[in-house]
């Protein structure tokens, strides 16, 4: 075994140049892997992050909607029937969720849930001069919000912390500021539905990236439009759950719809659009994968056949002064995995660097305030599979061919010359 | 006198296009110390038959043995060893690796062997390098010397792990005269001074007529021996 690994090592010494070409190759097609998909999934986790980041994955509320039991299906006579009911009106009812306090604690419980955050919504009026512009204050426990959906990632000016600390303080849309011509400090006059009119501190501008929602909504804290509807302490019209496992969202938001009386809505059925689109990209990432793999797998494989093919003669010889098929086949498998272990290395390294290179590019979006770079992802698996790819490739890049070579008759090739 | 090479009822074809018989019932014997040439016509199947007498070709008819044991039908993993242990071989090429020393091409096929330790196996190539009056070459890389440099470096190869026979095909068929002479007198050295059995294919009659004993070949048949 050591003169085995002896020759191959002069095999490969003796023609240096063709064997750096050769893990060349092999170091170029995993750098590629390594960096197109660090950076691909880091844009789709980007993406996702943009939606995921800001969305409950299970919402608790109460919906505004006719009720389901119309009298007439609850007569006992008629339940069988089909009944055609015209011009039903939706009933009175109130948009708190009854019985918060204890429906929160109890989900706090929950195992399965990472955390939560109870929202209070409020329709009102901003007042800019003769104009009224409707827009939405969402009631927010400034920590919660800050915890489970990264609330100050979007204040782009001010402190989010303000909107705790500061009493009756109010963070604007920043297009909504725009319009409202105000700055940080500025007090903004608000009537809220039933009429009263309502001084908030700005202490803050928010971004969501998306221009219609900063037009209109607003954030305060929760006791803030509690007071701004007359409405006590207890009163939620909101609960935003954060899972730790989002998968699970759908079945849990059917079990807790029955479970707490209420509506709730899991993120997939809430952003159906956006789980489509989530899975295509995730698709196309797989599919780059896979062809970069294959390419690269048949670029090795290119390579490593031509070598073995141009060293017939040495195998020739050394099956003519003794040496048997499987020594030969070990001497051009050892070639070809030193081959895969020092170019999948290094393709390793220059992907990392690359990728790294990649991560300083000025990336500025407005849709995401804090993202100043193109993200990539440092997932290990990456790695991982890179390497055992290369190692593996190379593996059976030398292994049919020295399989060849091993079953050759040595005599072929003396004769041919 | 012990037997070394036994062939018996040698037949072979070549298939490729068409089927065409090479060699047709050979038989015959080498005995140890023998100094044998094989001469005759270009494409009589001198060559093909070395080829076979060697283990390396095994798509022939008949039976063959080496040192009293039967190659025929045996394994390639064994051939290779038989090869290893007790066939010497010179080609019309030289056949060295370019890839290694002088030295080391001669000790190749000795450490292959694993009888010796690299150490002995370096000792017993400089002794048949020096032997053959080529030692100070030991240390050059294969494609520095000259054609008949190489050829006696393939030749203290072939002799590294004291072979039963040395088998040339063309050994002096691609070097000048004055080298032709230097390896033919090496071979008659081996075979004088060292009792070393030699089986050597050539169409320099002159070369054969120096030789103990002719097997002439025609159409792939022995036609004197």
């Amino acid at each position: 075994m050591k003169l085995i690994i002896n020759i191959a090592e002069s095999l490969l010494l003796a023609r240096w140049r063709q064997t750096l070409v050769a893990a060349i190759g092999v170091t170029f097609s995993i750098t590629m892997f390594i960096t197109l998909l660090s950076f691909m999934t880091g844009l789709n986790d980007l993406l996702d992050s943009l939606i995921v980041n800001r969305t409950p994955h299970v919402r608790l509320y109460n919906e505004i909607k006719p009720s389901k039991d119309q009298p007439i299906t609850k007569t006992v006579e008629y339940k069988d029937y089909y009944n055609f009911i015209h011009s039903v009106k939706t009933s009175g009812s109130r948009q708190e969720l009854y019985n918060s306090g204890a429906i929160m604690q109890s989900i706090q419980k929950d195992d399965r849930v990472l955390g939560l955050a109870p929202r209070v919504a409020a329709q009102v009026f901003f007042n800019d001069g003769t104009i009224d512009i409707t827009g939405v204050i969402n009631g927010v426990d400034v920590q919660a919000e800050n915890k489970l959906f990264h609330f100050n990632e979007y204040v782009v000016g001010g402190n989010y912390i303000d909107l705790k600390n500061v009493a009756n303080s109010i963070i604007l849309g920043k297009a909504l500021a725009q319009k409202l011509l105000v700055n940080i400090g500025d007090v903004v006059q608000i009537t809220t539905s039933k009429g009263e009119i309502f001084p908030l501190k700005v202490v803050g501008f928010f971004q969501s990236g998306i221009n219609d929602i900063d037009k209109v909504q607003s954030y305060a804290s929760i006791t803030t439009v509690q007071k701004l509807l007359g409405q006590s302490n207890s009163y939620i019209t909101d609960i935003q759950v954060k899972l730790k496992d989002i998968t699970e969202a759908p079945a849990i938001a059917k079990e807790w719809a029955v479970l707490y009386g209420c509506d709730a809505e899991d993120i997939q059925t809430a952003n159906s659009q956006f789980e489509t689109g989530n899975f295509i990209r995730s698709l196309i990432s797989y599919v780059v994968g896979v062809v970069l793999l294959i390419v690269a797998g048949f670029g090795i494989y290119n390579i490593l056949n031509m070598m073995i093919y141009e060293k017939m003669d040495s195998i020739a010889i050394l099956k003519a002064t003794g040496f048997s098929g499987g020594d030969v086949k070990y001497i051009f498998i050892f070639i070809a995995l030193s081959i895969g272990l020092f170019g999948g290395v290094t393709g390793l390294i220059l992907g990392y660097v690359l990728s790294a290179i990649i991560n300083q590019i000025p990336f500025v979006t407005a849709a995401l305030p804090t993202i100043t770079t193109y993200p990539i992802n440092y997932n290990p698996l990456f790695y991982i599979i890179g390497i055992s790819f290369s190692i593996i490739t190379t593996y059976f890049a030398g292994w049919f061919p020295a399989r060849k070579a091993s079953k050759v008759d040595p005599v072929i090739i003396i004769r041919g010359k | 006198m012990s037997i070394i090479l036994q062939a018996r009822h040698i037949n072979k074809s070549f298939h490729d296009p068409i089927t065409v018989p090479v060699l047709k019932d050979v038989t015959f014997s080498i005995e140890k110390g023998e100094f044998v040439s094989i001469v005759g016509k270009s494409g009589c199947g001198k060559s093909t038959l070395l080829y076979v007498l060697s283990t390396m070709d095994t798509d022939y008819e008949g039976e063959l043995e080496v040192d009293g044991e039967l190659m025929t039908g045996k394994k390639a993993q064994k051939l290779a060893q038989v090869r290893n242990e007790k066939i010497g071989f010179v080609f019309q090429f030289h056949y060295l690796l370019n890839e290694f020393s002088v030295l080391r091409n001669v000790m190749l096929p000795g450490l292959k062997l694993n009888k010796y330790t690299e150490k002995e196996v370096e000792q017993r190539a400089m002794e048949r390098l020096a032997m053959l009056g080529i030692e100070d070459l030991a240390t050059k890389m294969v494609n520095q010397l000259s054609g008949g440099q190489k050829q006696r470096v393939a030749i203290a190869r072939a002799l590294i792990n004291d072979p039963h026979i040395i088998m040339g095909d063309e050994p002096t068929g691609n070097l000048d005269k004055k080298n032709s002479e230097i390896v033919f007198d090496i071979f008659k050295t081996l075979s004088e001074k060292y009792q070393q059995t030699l089986l050597i294919v050539t169409h320099d009659p002159e070369f054969a007529h120096r030789t103990k004993r002719i097997i002439e070949m025609e159409d792939g048949r022995i036609i004197r021996q």
